[in-house]
This record gives structure tokens, C-alpha cells and sequence, in this order.
């Protein structure tokens, strides 16, 4: 169990890296997320990893650890009724309105690739249907998950959350125990190490989706982030955050949780 | 309550899914092998099967082409739950009338996950 100064410590050290706040409450849970870091990283403890953390004021084991507390649940078309609106309402209102140009979209926090493969599989069935061009950027702060997104690689496991069983043989190979996604599929998506408390990458978004990311961010890193995705979106743009998140006050609510940048609201 | 009909030949998958399908609210129907199933299916059908392939007297996958066939057999939904993963057998499932298709082993989640895409929860 970890004491006062470690926790003091620990909790300062993921603030400032990720913008998460983290509670005392949630003490145990966040002991039982940094335990396979402890054990991979050779320690005997958390409370081992935190002290060999500060004693060799290690960049890279901090950053390790940070991303190892904040990390989140993800999954295949995780709340389905947004990702079937998105397929069958937003994108086609972005593509009438952008008349046949490149329509950009981000996955801010997109961790392991789910999130960025499942919008992957909805543009490539719109591609197919014809007239209809997008380009998909996904970030994580992780290089550790972005590595394992880049491979494309699930666990039986993890393909089974979520992932309807027509799109996983329409999209996916086995390889050993392991689904791979194809090399189509693969290609679809840039993959690129961003941290959400630094500035937005270059160019506007036509289409943003950070969900279920700043869940945990303290409320004024929150804010100045969500600031930022606001700032990134193009002029009739939209974010999409998780079920029940509050969007920035500068964009417009929708009924369906959505937020849509002023000027021409383009997607309908 | 939405009935469902759970068909596997091991005990213990059967006791399993019982209790994740009766926290789902489901009605539970057991039968240990195909031909148990299309006898219960005869009696009523139910809204919902689960279904393992590989068992004795007659597998998931003749059960399914037989079930499709008799009246009234349309109407069930049809969830695979097996160990057969490739993509061949997932396919001839399909094929044969299948809606959903989980692997084992499996947990809540994915059972809740795979019931909701074809919109049985």
C-alpha cells in the first residue's frame, strides 16, 4: 500500500504529465494498473517503482507510470448508437457539404486502436459506396500503445468486445492465437505520439472524437483542452465526446451528444 | 422476459451462461445436444439461441440448417458460442443462418456485447 509522500508524489507526477486528477479514494485501483509495470520494470512493488521512479528522477519510468494510472477501458464500436450515427448521419452530411474533398478526422487518445479501426471500417465502407474521401489521424500519448495499435494485432479477447462477428472476417485474419487487421485497413490510419495538454496537430479537423478521455483530467487542464479541440475543428465541424461528458461552452450541444463548431454548422 | 434456449453439452458452459442470461432477464430453456434443442424448439420457439457446435447426437451446425427449415424456425436468434475459430467455420455458420458468433472462452461482457448487436439486450 502506498504511503502519503509516494501517493503526494505519484499524484503530482500524473497531473502534470497527463492533466488526470487522481484521488486518494482510488488508491487500490490504481495500485492494482501500475502492479504489471512494477513486475515488467523488474520491482517487487508499486511502492518500489515510485521510489526508484523518484530517486533516479527517471523521465521514461514516469511517463510509464503516468500512462499506466490513467489508462481506460476501450473497445470495437464502443457505444454503438454514436458510431451508427456517425456512419449513417455524419458522415454523409460532412461529405455533401465538403462536395467531394478530403474530410479530416481525429481520434484524440485513441490508446490501443480501437477506436481509430472501428472508424476505419465505417470509412472504408463509405469509400466503397462511392464519392467519399477522409483522411484519419489518431493520437495517444503512449508510444507503448500506439506500438501495439501500429501492429494492428488483437487478442480473441479484444476482438470480441464490441466488433460485429461480419466486420471481424470481413477485416480481419487470424495470425496464431492473435486477429490481425488488414493491411488495407492498417494503412487507412495515421498513427502519431501526441499529448492532449500540448498544442492540437497542424490543420483543421472536420471531425474529432475524444471519448471517455478526459474523464479524469482535472477540471481546469480539462477545460483547456477541450478549448484546444475546439480550436482544432474547422468551421462546421464537430467533436464527439463520451456519453454524458460536457463539451466546451464555445461549441453548440446537440440533443445527440455531439458539439458543433459555429460558423455553417455543415454536418447536419 | 425473452426466452432463450442454451445448448451446449458441457454442464458447467450451460450453468454459466444461465446465470449471465438470467442477470440479462432472460427466460433459460437447456438442451444438451442438437437434437434435444430442436425437440424444445418444436415445443416453442424461443426468441434467442445459444449454441454450441461440437456435440454429440447432433452438432450446433445441423441443428441450425435443420432449425431453419422447420416453421417458425426463422424467428429465432441465432448466437454461436464455441471453441471453433476460424474463419471458415465462422463463415459456414453464417452461411447456415447464424446472426452472431462469440468464441470461448468467453465473459459477460462479450455475451452482453454480442446479444446487443443483434438486438436481443
Amino acid at each position: 500500500m502506498l504511503n502519503e509522500a509516494d501517493f503526494t508524489l505519484l499524484a503530482r507526477e500524473v497531473q502534470t504529465r497527463t492533466g488526470a486528477l487522481i484521488s486518494r479514494d482510488a488508491a487500490a485501483l490504481i495500485e492494482g494498473r501500475l502492479n504489471p509495470i512494477a513486475r515488467r520494470e523488474g520491482y517487487g512493488s508499486v511502492t518500489e517503482l515510485i521510489q526508484a521512479a523518484r530517486v533516479k528522477a527517471d523521465s521514461k519510468t514516469w511517463t510509464d507510470i503516468a500512462e499506466g494510472v490513467v489508462q481506460t477501458d476501450t473497445r470495437f464500436f464502443r457505444d454503438r448508437e454514436i458510431f451508427k450515427r456517425v456512419r449513417e448521419e455524419i458522415l454523409p452530411a460532412l461529405a455533401r457539404a465538403k462536395a467531394g474533398g478530403v474530410i479530416r478526422i481525429w481520434s484524440a487518445g485513441c490508446g490501443p486502436g480501437q477506436e481509430a479501426y472501428s472508424l476505419a471500417m465505417i470509412l472504408d465502407e463509405l469509400r466503397s459506396e462511392g464519392g467519399f474521401a477522409a483522411d484519419l489521424l489518431a493520437t495517444d500519448m503512449s508510444e507503448r500503445l500506439l506500438e501495439k495499435a501500429r501492429t494492428g494485432l488483437f487478442t480473441q479477447f479484444e476482438i470480441q468486445r464490441g466488433l460485429p462477428i461480419r466486420k471481424l472476417i470481413a477485416y480481419f485474419e487470424k495470425a496464431g492465437d492473435l486477429w490481425c487487421i488488414s493491411d488495407r485497413l492498417r494503412a487507412s490510419v495515421k498513427f502519431q505520439t501526441h499529448n492532449l495538454l500540448s498544442a492540437p496537430p497542424a490543420g483543421e479537423f472536420d471531425l474529432i472524437f475524444c471519448r471517455h478521455v478526459l474523464t479524469q483530467f482535472e477540471p481546469t487542464a480539462r477545460s483547456a483542452v477541450l478549448d484546444r479541440l475546439a480550436s482544432a475543428l474547422a468551421p462546421g465541424g464537430m467533436l464527439i465526446l463520451g456519453a454524458g461528458e460536457v463539451g466546451p461552452a464555445r461549441l453548440q450541444a446537440r440533443s445527440d451528444g455531439c458539439f458543433v463548431s459555429g460558423a455553417g454548422r455543415r454536418a447536419a | 422476459m425473452k426466452r432463450c434456449l442454451v445448448v451446449d453439452d458441457s454442464r458447467v458452459i450451460r450453468k454459466v451462461a444461465r446465470r449471465i442470461l438470467e442477470d440479462m432477464r432472460f427466460e433459460i430453456e437447456e438442451a444438451a445436444d442438437g437434437l434435444e434443442a430442436l425437440q424444445a424448439c418444436r415445443r416453442q420457439m424461443p426468441d434467442a439461441i445459444l449454441l454450441d457446435w461440437t456435440m454429440p447426437v447432433m452438432s450446433g451446425i445441423d441443428f441450425l440448417k435443420q432449425l431453419r427449415r422447420e416453421p417458425g424456425g426463422d424467428k429465432p436468434t441465432v448466437v454461436f458460442c464455441t471453441t471453433e475459430n476460424d474463419v471458415e467455420r465462422i463463415s459456414e455458420a453464417l452461411k447456415a443462418g447464424a446472426d452472431e458468433y462469440m468464441m470461448k472462452p468467453f465473459d459477460g461482457d462479450i455475451l452482453h456485447s454480442k446479444f446487443a448487436e443483434v438486438g436481443l439486450c
